[in-house]
């Protein structure tokens, strides 16, 4: 133990003793190592958010597939689903898209009422008159419409219709509630002009979770022509979604981490002839070729880990105070009114390991051969040399 | 699915180490031949500084596949989320049996590779090391295998569908389950109990014979008793030690414990029980080596750490293992 402790001290003055050179080497080891941490954080903050976001989700939604796409469904399938033992309540939604030219974005219309998801309201109150509607913070932050003012918006038959903003929200997560605005649904029926016994969905909860899969067959067997689509199912769409995202990224900077390990093996081969000359005298001193070997591995593992230490506190930095400004727009996909939020400050475990394994397992492999190069150097050839 | 970071991670690590292998596996193939101890050519020097890069290169493929076997574990336990039905690591290995197999060779690999450390050390430290062939032959052997790791790894992430609905450890793991598994699980608890402390009691005695008296006897007997406590206790997390674990009298699964929720607990656990396997099985392995007079000193030096080693790895195992047992609320017995 001793022993390993004196030959560590010997190794961190040597590297001490290179300054430049090593620095050089931490300084893009540190950068690739922040630049795939970059990607690993992201990629985990932006499932965390999906999947928090999803928690307050229905446990099933149905639509309805007509000739192989979706379609309103009729409201009375609700009744069909409603008498299946185990369903706690179904409700039908009415909701839409809504391409606004002037402000040149995708607006989410939704009826008041036909999502459970628990509005954060920040000001005002929910629509209660027709010609009423609240809005996500999203819009008011990237358009300006304050509680008061009002939006100008054309419905299905062309028409201009005026709605006063009464009410301003937020809700647990910024993912859902961005680009939302809320009207009252008659009003909105009448905007998109959907026949009352029409819905665009209908949302089922469900009295014991490990039913919900056998629920969904079942409405799938009542109801042929219906798509039952559970919430387990979007999580792990997601959960693929975001591993292939970030999978791909990373796939992409393997070539910035090959070429920085032929960077690494390139700089452990070329030893200057200080160095040659050094590792003489220690051999000539009586230091055996394991000692050499070690000192060099430590090398390596120093190396390492500082830039394993420093890139990953960049890569924190980057994600996590910064919001990832380089990444974002590749990783989160995009928007005109994309919600903007403040990822959660998590780092798993798993995460760094993986980040560790995928780094320093091929940097300490490039410097294998090197460090055996340099370690069976024959003292009396390089003195004489 | 190969997108995955953890599973690019694994792959590329065994890419690495199989690469390594190759490099290993060549210049050993040289050493078998050439390798003559008594002649001071040119060759032959070049050969023994052949050895240190060998070494070296083993070294590293050994540290590597204890991380890379974490990581396997932890991919496994991590990519459960994309299988319907999946809610740990055994969902994901069923989702393509081939999973499995990649945990069988690397678990295989792990003691390998460290049998070839260690006793290259030894050899590394006598005048005249007199393992050298032997241990450049164990090499050769080797190297397919870490190919079969690649390999094997390749197909079944490449082979695995998310789509498919798997069954998770509630069913595998479950009295009702067919094969091993099954038979492990629905084993009365008593009897199961019986036969784990008995073989770990056994064990002990060993142990503590083998660190009072020299007698030979004894290390054969410790590797036969490592090699038996080892399998049995794997069986007993299937049988009850999981059950105390999670104060619950029905959920039998291995890979459980190594999530979050269980503060990890399983990795110390496993680990302690791979050292305890381990150590005890070298003084036992050592054994024959003991006719070479260089490495019967260097042995005598060592097998003192092995034992003590050994010790510290089960006790290790049977505190985490036993505390619940013994202090936890949750009683199995007695109903």
């Amino acid at each position: 133990m001793r022993r390993l402790l004196k030959i560590l001290d010997f190794t961190l003055s040597s590297l001490l003793k290179r300054k430049y050179k090593n620095f050089a080497l931490i300084a893009v080891y540190a950068f690739t190592i922040a630049v795939l941490g970059s990607v690993l954080f992201l990629t985990q903050a932006l499932k965390y958010e999906a999947t928090g976001s999803l928690e307050t989700a229905p446990d099933i939604v149905v639509q309805r597939i007509f000739a192989g796409r979706h379609d309103l469904i009729p409201v009375n399938y609700a009744e069909t689903i409603r008498r299946l033992p185990g369903v706690k309540s179904v409700s039908s939604r009415v909701w839409g898209y809504y391409y606004d030219s002037l402000i040149k974005a995708n607006l989410t219309f939704l009826a008041s009422g036909s999502d459970r998801q628990t509005l954060d309201l920040l000001e005002g109150r929910l629509p209660l008159a027709d010609d009423e509607c609240s809005i996500g913070m999203g819009i008011q932050s990237a358009f300006g419409p304050a509680i008061g003012d009002s939006l100008a918006l054309e419905d299905s038959a062309g028409a201009t219709k005026t709605f006063q903003v009464v009410g301003l929200f937020r809700a647990e997560s910024n993912l859902l509630t961005n680009d939302l605005v809320i009207f009252q649904e008659q009003t909105l029926r009448a905007f998109f002009n959907i026949d009352s016994s029409l819905a665009t969905d209908l949302i089922v909860e469900v009295y014991n979770p490990r039913e919900t899969k056998t629920l969904a067959k079942k409405i799938k067997y009542h109801l042929a022509d219906t798509r039952p689509i559970t919430r387990d199912e979007i999580l792990h769409t997601y959960e693929t979604l975001f591993n292939w995202r970030s999978g791909m990224m990373l796939a992409v900077a393997t070539g910035a981490l090959i070429a920085f390990c032929i960077l690494a093996w390139d700089k452990a081969t070329g030893l200057s002839a200080e160095e040659k000359r050094e590792i003489g005298i220690l051999k000539a001193l009586g230091w055996e070729t394991a000692d050499v070997l070690t000192v060099k591995l430590w090398e390596g593992l120093v190396i390492s880990l500082t830039s394993l230490l420093i890139g990953l506190i960049g890569a924190w930095v980057h994600v996590f105070v910064f919001g990832a400004p380089a990444l974002t727009p590749l990783l989160k996909g995009w928007s005109v009114l994309y919600p903007d939020f403040a990822y959660t400050a998590l780092i798993d475990i798993y995460q760094v390991f993986v980040l560790a394994m995928l780094t320093v397992g091929p940097y300490i492999a490039c410097t294998l051969i090197p460090a055996w190069k340099t370690a069976v150097t024959d003292p009396d050839l390089v003195m004489r040399g | 699915m190969i997108l995955h970071p953890g599973i690019l991670a694994l792959l590329s690590l065994s890419a690495v180490i199989f690469i390594i292998m190759l490099v290993a596996g060549w210049h050993s193939l040289k050493l078998i031949v050439y390798w003559d101890a008594n002649s001071s050519s040119e060759r032959q020097l070049l050969l023994e500084r052949k050895t240190w890069l060998i070494s070296t290169l083993l070294n590293y493929t050994l540290t590597v596949q204890i991380f890379s076997l974490l990581l396997f574990v932890f991919t496994a336990d991590d990519i459960h989320r994309l299988f319907i039905g999946a809610m740990c690591a055994t969902g994901s290995l069923n989702a393509n049996l081939v999973g499995w197999l990649v945990l069988l060779v690397k678990g295989v690999l792990l003691f390998m590779a460290s049998f070839w450390v260690v006793f290259n050390q030894l050899d590394q430290r006598t005048e005249d090391a007199p393992l050298t062939r032997l241990k450049y032959i164990g090499l050769l052997l080797m190297t397919p295998l870490f190919a079969l790791d690649l390999y094997l790894q390749w197909r079944y992430f490449s082979g695995l569908q998310p789509e498919v609905i798997t069954s998770c450890c509630g069913s595998l793991f479950s009295a009702e389950g067919e094969g091993v598994a099954g038979d492990l699980a629905g084993m009365p608890i008593g009897q199961a109990m019986t036969l784990f402390f008995s073989v770990a009691g056994f064990y002990l005695l060993v142990l503590l014979a083998c660190l009072r008296t020299r007698r030979v006897i004894f290390r054969p007997l410790l590797f036969v008793a490592s090699v038996l406590m080892f399998f049995i206790s794997l069986g007993a997390v299937v049988a009850f030690i999981s059950l105390y674990i999670y104060q619950m009298p029905s959920h039998h699964c291995p890979f459980d414990m190594l999530q979050a929720n269980y503060g990890y607990i399983g990795y110390p656990m496993y680990i302690g029980l791979y050292c305890a396997a381990l150590f005890g099985m070298l003084p036992g392995l050592a054994q024959p080596l003991r006719k070479y007079i260089g490495l019967r000193r260097e042995i005598d030096l060592v097998e003192r750490q092995w034992l003590l080693k050994a010790l510290g790895g089960m006790v290790v195992f049977l505190l985490i293992a036993c505390w619940q047992m013994i202090f936890g609320s949750f009683k199995l017995l007695g109903y």
